[in-house]
């Protein structure tokens, strides 16, 4: 067997084994490069994967060579490879910039133990990614929350704390009403693995336990990701997180949890029960779209910079789920898109408040006045994931606004009333962006504060980096709309 | 260097020369306007160098990048977008060394950002010039809105952080609002936003459709500044005075309504919108505007705000005339492009130039400031006589053409609002110059001269543009005609 | 009939109860660690579900034994899989009370409203 059939295993176990590995390193410094080093890694095997399914094959592998029903099995095709490109990619844009921010704000000695918790998290995202058995996606869901609580809860800002025990309880519920819903289709069908699921519930005579399972899988994955109105574990969660944990977690952790109901919910449900998608749709369409306009309102008004963006991420998970909830080919590549860009921006913008915090100790918008003057770097790349996310030309995000206003206006008769909602939602996303950059750019200095110098080089690299894909995606957009495509297809295959 | 290739060097010109200016902005001032000189010296060559290929019937197209099928980022080049890039391009280096000259004199701060986003707007205006699609259009247009935001917000107090985001809103909520879902829906019907010579729409849409449509894309292009999405043009007044000159007089509003024109000759059809009565609405909205404007222009006291307006009313001439929808009167609309610019950059100088002197911003402060200020008053006098279209200046040849185009129309109402609004300018005018040249000054007014050279300079070779324009306007007829060539 | 159906359940109706009271205590306690033994009784009646459902009427433990045919057995995954999720459960207990200890540390209370109000 070829190194490439490998892959897929090896893209859960090598952050996983690299965890304890750089606890025992020393001297303690060297945790961070052996945490980024694993990262880099996880992000090759993702492209390979990429590459490999791009021609639209998925990939199967069976751990320790034991044959699906019996054995653990893995699947990786294009709908997972965009999700394991944003995580893995995420996750090492973080660790390459977080040093210099994680030095000054965990001590040297807990540090080993923090990266440790951040390779967790990061197998537990992979592998959730890569599960083909509807358990396993519960453990590694489990493991990847666990440890990030413990890295949002690792700073030195007290107010973490509160915001991580609500998250705790919140997260913890979530993945156990998860787990009643897998529960219940084992006692009706007999198998964890998902392909099996699909295969027998067709044959299954009393069909109420699994709508009943439908109900809690998909109520339990919608806390986990955040759909309002079940987001209330994220604004202080990302707001007093270690600004390079934001990153990382406000880039990918809510998408991955509205993954696996995305899978569960097309490939599983959708395939067997009748008017599933109906009632999907009338589930997803009205929480989304209050979502996206009520979160955008609520970020016009917040005075913090990083919860005014993590206010921003909710609709913009609203976003994601009303492509999804059009259940049609457009508004499915649409959302996987989104996935993609959202990532791309909103990365981008928290890396960018990550520069601002190292050298700014308050993040109010009104102790930011004059930041663009001596940090020019960091405000320029500021302002132009604010763009992404905003959806104007030339950017990442406009890709995905664009194809999420076709799918609208081919998704019924309330088309033109749905596009107007993203329209008008669009516009509230140019207030609270535009407020930060006039803060930025325009506002009077603080007397007595506020810094002299730039962020570290190591830093501003990658978020100018970051920036910069931003504009290359939004003008060519052509390997992830592929995939995301290809994706969609496959989902929608998976659902007929 | 094939005309292809051409097309994006004049694109990635500017964007060259930006950064180039913020490099030399660290070395020293001169050095960095002699980049920015450089800069506009060779984007006229690269541009102007277009022209020959165009005159020979060329139209050089290229493609960048198929951002989504159907959906693409293409340039191409056609005389309409050719006319606009070669006087947006020319009078960049007029403005150049007027923006020099003005800002020196003015000793104002962060002069290199000033200059970037000149050189970044100038970028995005060629870009629209020569969008060879619907989509290439928006994309340079919202650029074009950015790029001028820290221009108009460049003060940076209080009152011109509220105007700049009058600005930013109002063009931007419309562009998003508006003209962003007629684009969509555009691309939905016709599955192509391609600028094609008779349009794209013709037979796929029905007649009140039609008029919606077109009112998406009217009242969604708020650089036009169409009543009542005209609010921005008075706001942006608060940017120092070269901004207002180059991009509100000329750059940015004519984007606006060249991409109106561009959308009504290339996407919709002149015949087809002609057979549309749902879409005759948009020729009253103009005559509105144009009569509205001249009239809330004779009320202002502050002579940027009075020059604003005036643009206001000047720019829906460009879209009344193209919705008059017939040839000549389409060769009027791009005619009056050019000599609405070379009028109002003029005014837009001496305007400036007379607060560098003097620090007047009030019509009611000029009396007799003709003998102190005799080049900036007489460019002064003939950019407004330009206005109104007094012979031999630019103004008349325009509205020549556009008179023509509505007689052969038989439109009474264009007629009508054009003898009108002659009379309004001629109204709140007559009566400045009459103070300028012929009242005296109060005593006790502070002693001052001319402006600087350089912006001096500026300003009379542009009053020498408008009166030359009266006599060899030839080669800009002959390319205005290529654009009607084979529609009627 | 219908009542004797419904008895029949006990077991799934144990399991409801006990979900239900673990979730109220999670909802309506202060107390962080009254809330983290709600959580611990919403998880525990999840267990009792999984353990439930593999019991098979007359069954007894999956292990072959030589010369012993037609033996009934109970379903071994359900067990298997629930002692994962038991310790999924004891870890997030684990840290769940670490962070009470974090919090007590910082604030000086573990009443959900007093530290709200201290911020």
């Amino acid at each position: 067997m070829d190194l490439l059939a490998h892959l897929p295993a090896l893209q859960v176990v090598i952050p996983m084994l690299s965890a304890p590995l750089i606890v025992m390193l020393q001297p303690r410094g060297l945790a961070w490069a052996g945490a980024t080093a694993a990262a880099l890694v996880s992000f090759s095997i993702a492209v390979a994967l990429t590459l490999a399914v791009l021609d639209g094959q998925t990939l199967q592998y069976a751990m320790g060579g034991w044959p699906a029903p019996y054995g653990i099995a893995l699947s990786v095709d294009t709908f997972s490879a965009i999700i394991l490109l944003v995580i893995t990619g995420a996750c090492t844009a973080a660790l390459l910039a977080a040093k210099p921010s994680i030095d000054q704000q965990i001590e040297l000695e807990r540090q080993p133990l923090f990266y440790a918790a951040w390779l967790l998290v990061l197998s537990g995202l992979v592998g959730i990614v890569v599960s083909a058995d509807a358990f396993n996606i519960f453990v590694f869901m489990e493991i990847s929350s666990l440890a990030s609580y413990i890295l949002i809860a690792g700073g030195p800002d007290r107010r973490a704390l509160p915001a991580v025990f609500k998250y705790l309880m919140m997260g913890t519920i979530g993945a156990t009403f998860y787990l009643i819903g897998v529960g219940l289709i084992y006692m009706m069908t007999g198998t964890l693995n998902l392909a099996d699921i699909q295969d027998r519930l067709g044959d299954v005579t009393d069909i109420n336990p699994v709508l009943v399972a439908a109900g809690f899988i998909t109520i339990g994955l919608a806390l986990k990701a955040a759909v309002f109105p079940l987001h209330v574990w994220v604004p202080n969660a990302y707001t007093h997180a270690p600004h390079m944990v934001t990153v990382f977690l406000a880039a990918c952790a809510t998408k991955v949890a509205l993954y696996v109901l995305i899978r569960f919910d097309y490939m599983v449900f959708q395939a067997t029960l009748e008017d599933h998608e109906v009632q999907f749709a009338l589930f997803a369409m009205p929480l989304s779209i209050l979502g996206i306009l009520i979160a955008s309102a609520v970020a016009m008004f917040e005075g913090h910079l990083k919860r005014r963006l993590a206010s921003s991420s909710i609709a913009q998970i609203g976003y994601i789920l009303l492509g999804v909830s059009f259940v049609s080919m457009a508004g499915l590549s649409a959302s996987a898109m989104h996935m993609f860009n959202h990532a791309l921006a909103k990365g981008g913008l928290f890396l960018a408040v990550a520069c601002l915090a190292y050298q700014y100790r308050d993040l109010r918008l009104d102790q930011l006045g004059g930041a663009a003057a001596r940090m020019p770097w960091t405000c320029a790349a500021f302002v132009v994931c604010g763009l992404s996310l905003i959806g104007v030309p030339g950017t990442a995000g406009f890709i995905s606004k664009w194809l999420l206003i076709t799918a609208a206006l081919e998704s019924g008769p309330w088309g033109g009333a749905l596009v107007a909602i993203i329209l008008v939602s669009s516009l509230m996303a140019v207030v609270y962006v535009w407020r930060i950059v006039e803060a930025l750019y325009f506002q009077a200095p603080v007397e007595g504060e506020g810094p002299t110098s730039e962020a570290p080089i190591q830093m501003l690299l990658v978020t100018g980096f970051v920036a910069l894909l931003n504009i290359y995606f939004g003008l060519f957009p052509q390997v992830p709309l592929e995939l995301a495509n290809s994706a969609a297809a496959l989902l929608l295959e998976g659902s007929q | 260097m094939t005309p292809e290739t051409t097309i994006l060097v004049a694109i990635g010109l500017p964007i060259v020369g930006a950064l180039a200016i913020s490099l030399a902005g660290r070395i020293g001032p001169n050095i960095r306007e002699a980049a920015t000189a450089i800069t506009s010296v060779s984007l006229i060559w690269v541009v102007w160098g277009l022209i020959p290929t165009l005159m020979e019937g060329g139209r050089p197209s290229i493609e960048v990048s198929e951002v989504m099928p159907g959906l693409s980022i293409a340039f191409t080049v056609e005389p309409l977008g050719m006319l606009f890039a070669a006087l947006a391009s020319g009078l960049w280096l007029i403005n150049s060394i007027y923006s020099v000259g003005y800002m020196r004199g003015n000793k104002e701060k962060n002069q290199t950002r000033f200059f970037v986003c000149f050189a970044l707007a100038l970028s995005a205006t060629v870009g629209v010039a020569f969008a060879g699609n619907l989509f290439t259009l928006f994309l340079c247009y919202e650029l074009l809105t950015l790029s001028t935001y820290p221009l108009v917000a460049h003060k940076g107090d209080a009152a011109t952080i509220r105007s700049a985001r009058i600005y930013l809103g109002v063009l931007l909520s419309t562009s998003i609002g508006l003209f962003l879902p007629a684009i969509i829906w555009t691309y939905t019907v016709a599955g192509t936003g391609d600028f094609t010579t008779g349009g794209i729409l013709a037979g796929k849409l029905n007649d009140p459709e039609i008029g919606l449509l077109l009112a998406l894309f009217v009242f969604g292009i708020g650089k036009a500044a169409v009543m009542p999405m005209h609010k921005w043009l008075p706001a942006a007044m608060v940017a120092p005075t070269p901004v207002s000159a180059l991009l509100h007089a000329v750059a940015v509003v004519k984007s606006g309504v060249f991409a109106i024109t561009k959308i009504i000759i290339y996407i919709f059809g002149i015949e087809y919108l002609f057979e549309s009565p749902s879409s005759g609405w948009l020729l009253y909205v103009a005559a509105f505007t144009i009569i509205v404007a001249s009239l809330v222009a004779m009320r202002q006291t502050n002579i940027k705000r009075l020059l604003a307006y005036s643009t206001i009313a000047q720019l829906s001439y460009v879209v009344m005339a193209s919705a008059i929808l017939k040839p000549l009167a389409e060769v009027g609309a791009a005619l009056h492009m050019v000599a609405h610019a070379f009028g109002k950059i003029t005014l837009f100088f001496a305007a400036g130039a007379i607060y560098v002197a003097s620090k007047k911003t009030e019509i009611h402060q000029l009396r007799g400031i003709g003998r102190r200020m005799p080049w900036t008053m007489a460019a002064f006098t003939i950019g407004a006589l330009s206005m109104i279209g007094v012979p031999p200046t630019a103004g008349f040849v325009s509205k020549w053409y556009i008179l023509a185009g509505a007689f052969e129309a038989n439109n009474l109402v264009a007629v009508f609002t054009i003898i009108v609004s002659t009379l309004l300018n001629a109204a709140y005018f007559l009566p400045i110059l009459y103070i300028v040249w012929f009242e005296h000054e109060k005593e006790g007014d502070k002693e001052h001269g001319e402006a600087p050279f350089l912006a001096v300079l500026a300003l009379t070779l542009t009053a020498i543009l408008t009166l030359a324009f009266f006599l060899f306007n030839g080669p800009v007829i002959e390319l205005a005609s290529q654009v009607v060539k084979g529609l009627s | 009939m219908k009542l004797l159906e419904l008895l029949g359940y006990f077991n799934y109706w144990v399991f409801a109860i006990i979900l239900t009271v673990g979730l109220y205590a999670v909802i309506s306690k202060t107390n962080l660690i009254k809330k983290l033994i709600g959580l611990s009784i919403f998880q525990s009646a999840v267990f009792l579900m999984y353990i439930t459902m593999d019991k098979v009427e007359g069954g007894t433990a999956p292990i072959i034994q030589s010369g012993v045919e037609d033996q009934i057995f109970s379903n071994p995954v359900p067990q298997v899989l629930i002692l994962t999720a038991i310790v999924v459960g004891v870890s997030t207990l684990a840290l769940g009370l670490a962070m009470v200890v974090r919090i007590k540390e910082c604030y000086g209370t573990i009443e959900e409203n007093e530290i709200l109000d201290a911020d």
